[in-house]
């Protein structure tokens, strides 16, 4: 029983102190934003292999899920003779849900993983530790040029996603199963609000794109300088973004949608 | 030893890892424009105190002053300026693996300077062909052996142009060929440069050749200093165990532990 609670004990002063130092180590790479800026060519190189390398599995998925939910969305819908609809579903669900949701999922999967590798394997590789001895800091250098690629890449992603879904669901609906074209896209039109459904759904991707690249660079940075350190760093990438897209979510929607 | 000579001076510094204390109130000077090597079994927290020197870790206590100034204490822009000063040289050359040879060579100065490129160019070239690597300034890090990767490091390290290069186990895993390069360089690099050299090794024949000064660290003590000649003829069970290889003597072959009989028959026991 003591030696459970020690061990409670433990996990949560380990926890708490590990918040403090993302905490300090999101306060510090935030601080490098104005060095960035300055420097916009470190952005750029970045903003390449954190987003347009993310260009390929971003469109493809997005085109399986909007013919999925094509699929899916005509066979409910015709039971009642809404297949008109199908329009509406398809745009409704991927701008609001599946689209910020899937795409982060996938952002984390490709790219974050790829970060807390990459900043995980510098330090194992006393890289890191080589710029600070050259007066130079790593944070603003190599993290925070990192961080804005992935706050800035996931929002367009997203709304690549959702694009690329909604010609999904045309292929597989309009094409292939022969609803009205015309009813596809104006109900949509009609149906769709910008501030309502669009608006909210780029905010949930703003909100996802800065928690995935925290969450990625400190992984990294906080690693254990070794083989196997990196290799768990890089899990507990994936698994707690994963956590964090879908909590985040579930709260963003009901203070978005809900009348709390 | 005149005071205003030493350009690093360590004192009484003390620095624990968990429960173990790495260095124990040891207090060094270093010489400039001399080469300094610090020895000690693998282990003993070389690396750590060249760390220390960087203002990279901090002493639990005790001071580290270089050039007169206090390191832990200065503000993290003053530090950063002092680190402008001084090199340091990575075992594993911790060049960036995402640039090639020149443009490793080039990242201080793009960093720190507003040079034009021309003028760069000039400067990687000088550093380059000071090790000897001109030739290869256009592969990529993972194109490199060892010892050319610590030599272009070294370039690295002198971009800059510093006070001081500090040198973490610079002979470690280095064919006779690139040893003999490494150990000329430095000795080289720290006359024509007019450098101050400290040099963290176990290697005690290549180090004891250049160096001009030696410590002795064992078990964060220093047990013993001089110059090579007095190292040589120490009275000290503990140098002479060390200067020549012997497995045991005052430092034991065994790592702790309970006795071989009692070890080998726990199990039965239990």
């Amino acid at each position: 029983m003591i030696d459970l609670l020690t061990q409670l004990g433990k996990k949560t002063r380990y926890s708490f102190a590990k918040l403090g130092r993302s905490s300090f180590f999101l306060q510090q790479l935030l601080m490098g934003i104005t060095d960035v800026l300055v420097r916009p060519q470190l952005l750029s190189k970045q903003l390449y292999s954190v987003g347009v390398l993310s260009f390929f599995l971003i469109t493809i998925s997005g085109l399986f899920v909007g013919m999925v939910l094509g699929l899916q969305g005509y066979y409910i819908l015709s039971n009642f003779g809404a297949d008109e609809a199908l329009g509406v579903m398809v745009a409704t669900s991927l701008v609001r849900e599946l689209g910020p949701v899937v795409a982060a999922l996938l952002f984390a999967g490709r790219a974050g993983s790829a970060l807390t590798a990459e900043i995980g394997l510098m330090k194992a590789t006393e890289q890191l530790s080589g710029m600070e001895m050259m007066a130079i800091d790593p944070i603003k250098r190599i993290v925070t040029p990192r961080f804005l690629a992935g706050f800035i890449s996931l929002p367009l992603l997203t709304a690549l996603f959702s694009s690329v879904g909604v010609l999904g669901g045309h292929l597989i609906g309009v094409s292939l199963l022969g609803v009205d074209e015309g009813s596809y896209w104006s109900q949509m039109q009609a149906s769709l609000d910008v501030y309502d459904d669009i608006l909210n759904g780029v905010i949930k991707s703003i909100v996802f794109g800065f928690v995935i690249s925290w969450i990625a660079l400190f992984e990294g940075y906080d690693a254990i300088p070794t083989s196997e350190g990196v290799s768990c760093a890089t899990t507990r990438t994936v698994v707690n973004s994963a956590f964090a897209i879908l909590g985040l979510d579930f709260i963003l929607t009901a203070l978005m949608f809900g009348d709390i | 030893m005149s005071l205003n000579n030493t350009i690093v001076s360590v004192q009484n510094l003390t620095f624990s890892r968990g429960n173990r204390k790495i260095f124990d109130d040891i207090s060094l000077d270093i010489q400039q424009g001399k080469v300094t090597a610090i020895m000690g079994p693998s282990g003993t927290g070389k690396t750590t105190l060249l760390k220390i020197i960087g203002g990279q870790l901090s002493p639990a206590s005790g001071s580290v002053f270089v050039n007169g100034q206090n390191v832990h204490q200065l503000s993290r822009k003053n530090l950063y300026t002092l680190r402008k000063r001084m090199g340091m040289l990575f075992q594993s050359g911790a060049l960036l693996t995402d640039m090639n040879v020149y443009d490793n060579v080039a990242f201080p100065l793009r960093e720190h300077t507003d040079l034009n490129e021309s003028m760069i160019r000039t400067l990687v070239l000088m550093k380059l062909q000071a090790v000897g690597l001109r030739g290869a300034r256009e592969l990529m890090p993972n194109e490199l052996s060892g010892g050319m990767a610590r030599r272009i490091a070294l370039a690295r390290a002198i971009a800059l142009d510093p006070m001081m290069i500090m040198y973490d186990e610079p002979f470690t895993g280095q064919d006779p060929i690139s040893m003999a390069a490494l150990v000329q360089l430095i000795k080289t690099l720290n006359t024509t440069l007019n450098l101050t050299s400290i040099i963290v090794s176990h290697d005690v024949k290549d180090t004891a050749a250049i160096a001009d000064y030696i410590y002795i660290i064992s078990h964060g003590k220093i047990v013993g200093h001089g110059s090579p000649e007095e190292i040589e003829n120490s009275k000290s069970e503990w140098v002479q165990q060390f200067m020549h290889g012997k497995a045991d003597g005052p430092v034991h072959f065994h790592y702790p532990a309970p006795t071989y009989i009692d070890d080998l028959l726990a199990f039965d026991k239990n």
